[in-house]
């Protein structure tokens, strides 16, 4: 029987954290946005049918970025936690809260115990009745769970486009208009530009009855960038 | 991925599809639509039911009264739902079963919609529908019937559609109007001589009352509206812009103008 080396658990999460990293900054940035209106997450995506943004619950959307197969897995397993915890006790049991620690007890599980950690980083966003009642998680790929502020961006030049959105973007801003700061933003932190059919977005509407998310259509898209 | 479930999320479960029920299935945690022994007698039965189309789409109605017996066990129950954004469904039969099993058909579109990225088609969800009406035939034939019925608004085709639904989960498209419940017949005869096929909204929705109220006036098992009480019928309009339903000031006002002419 051969024994297996020693590693030190310092040295194994040090190189895990590594790997995982590097898989996530090539990832395409998601910036999310909270606003008076609701809260908005745009992406570059060029692919219309793999989604990297999208609904879970009434009133809470998902965004990952990172590797597809594994962000979508934790996607299905997100919607399939929450639908059965809405059918089992109320809708309005399911919260953002239990979700995102969910999230963050399943990634430190398969960040220790699986052969590879997930190269991924994931947003539960979360809009209240009014802008105190909003939560937008952010979960790491060791399944660090941190509450974040009003605006956030996940993936590759993160800290290029959050410098971008700084004074170009305020939470009084329609919808429109706060789409049009952040797809600048996105394309001056990446100094590159993205057509106007590659963006994914989703927006969660305060105002909405029961499902408060929603994508933004082509034409709405189209008239907030003036094209 | 290992064969392991990780934490509280099940992440890597197998489930065949994505549907909500066969993952219940999977965890074992699916509701029984089957158990032994005899049936209790007076259970909770819930009664008049009706779905008629007209020139943009289709409006769905039913009574509020659920009898248990010969007894009117509850005055303000709900038989019309909506099912999603372009469908409703309503139901009769054993209450507390018909109840639990629109909850189900209901979670089921929105999970399969969330996990598929797009909604069942119209279709679909009328079969998937189907199917879960014969899942239930064992308790069908122990006297506990559940029989729905359903219609949307088919947006690939533009149109309004009507399903109804007999008690082994057998399915059929209807292209003017449907009734089922212990009032059902009563609403039928009323129906074949004031539907037309080009009612518009405000018309349907006047037909779809007076023909709970005529089921109600010879039906004992269905609750007419009770202007006092402030209890009137549960009509849903299904068209191309969704579902939306009608509010009691209207219902209210319809109401009063079919008792002044039925008097």
């Amino acid at each position: 029987m051969s024994m297996p080396f020693y590693v030190p658990p310092e040295q194994l999460v040090k190189d895990r954290a590594e790997f995982a990293r590097k898989g996530i900054r090539r990832g395409r940035p998601i910036v999310v946005l909270r606003m008076d209106a609701g809260i908005l997450l745009v992406g570059e995506n060029n692919s219309s049918t793999l989604r990297k943004i999208s609904e879970v619950y009434d009133r809470i959307a998902f965004a990952g970025v990172g590797r597809f197969n594994e962000f979508e897995a934790l996607r299905v397993a997100g919607i399939r936690y929450a639908d059965l915890k809405g059918y089992s006790y109320s809708r309005s049991d399911v919260t953002g809260k239990g979700l995102a620690n969910a999230y963050s007890q399943t990634l430190g599980q398969v960040f220790s115990h699986e052969v590879k950690p997930y190269e991924i980083e994931i947003v539960v966003a979360e809009v209240g009745e009014n802008p105190s009642g909003d939560n937008i998680y952010r979960i790491q790929f060791d399944g660090t769970l941190r509450d974040v502020g009003s605006a956030t961006v996940l993936g590759s030049h993160e800290d290029e486009i959050l410098a971008a959105l700084d004074g170009t973007w305020s939470s009084d801003m329609a919808v429109g208009e706060a789409f049009a700061a952040a797809a600048a933003a996105v394309q001056t932190g990446m100094e590159e530009s993205v057509a106007l059919e590659d963006w994914e977005t989703g927006f969660l509407d305060r105002s909405a009855d029961r499902r408060a998310f929603r994508r933004l259509g082509t034409d709405e898209i189209r008239e907030a960038l003036g094209e | 991925m290992s064969d392991t479930v990780h934490g509280p999320l099940w992440l890597g479960e197998p489930v065949p599809d994505a549907s909500f029920i066969s993952m219940l299935e999977h965890r074992g945690v699916a509701p029984e639509w089957a158990f032994e022994g005899e049936t209790p007698t007076a259970l909770t039965e819930a009664t008049t039911i009706l779905a008629i189309t007209f020139a943009d789409g289709v409006v769905m109605a039913g009574d509020r009264r659920a009898t248990a017996g010969n007894v009117i066990a509850h005055k303000r129950v709900r038989k019309v739902y909506e099912a999603d954004r372009h469908s409703a469904v309503a139901i009769s039969g054993t209450a507390g079963m018909a109840v639990e099993l629109i909850k189900l058909f209901r979670t089921e579109l929105e999970h399969y919609e969330k996990i598929e990225g797009n909604a069942l088609s119209l279709e679909g969800k009328a079969n998937y529908l189907a199917r879960m009406v014969r899942g239930h035939l064992s308790l069908a034939f122990q006297g506990l019937v559940v029989i729905p019925l359903f219609c949307g608004y088919d947006t690939a085709q533009g149109k309004g559609r009507l399903y109804s639904y007999d008690v082994v989960g057998g399915r059929y498209d209807e292209y003017d109007y449907a009734t089922t419940g212990s009032g059902g017949t009563e609403a039928r005869s009323f129906l074949k001589s004031a539907w037309s096929p080009d009612l518009t909204s405000d018309e349907a929705v006047a037909v779809s009352v007076e023909a709970l109220v005529a089921a109600a006036e010879e039906d004992a098992a269905t609750g007419g509206p009770d202007l006092k009480r402030g209890i009137f019928p549960n009509v849903l309009i299904v068209s191309a812009d969704g579902v939306s339903e009608v509010d009691d000031e209207q219902l209210a006002s319809i109401s009063r103008t079919i008792q002044e002419g039925r008097r």
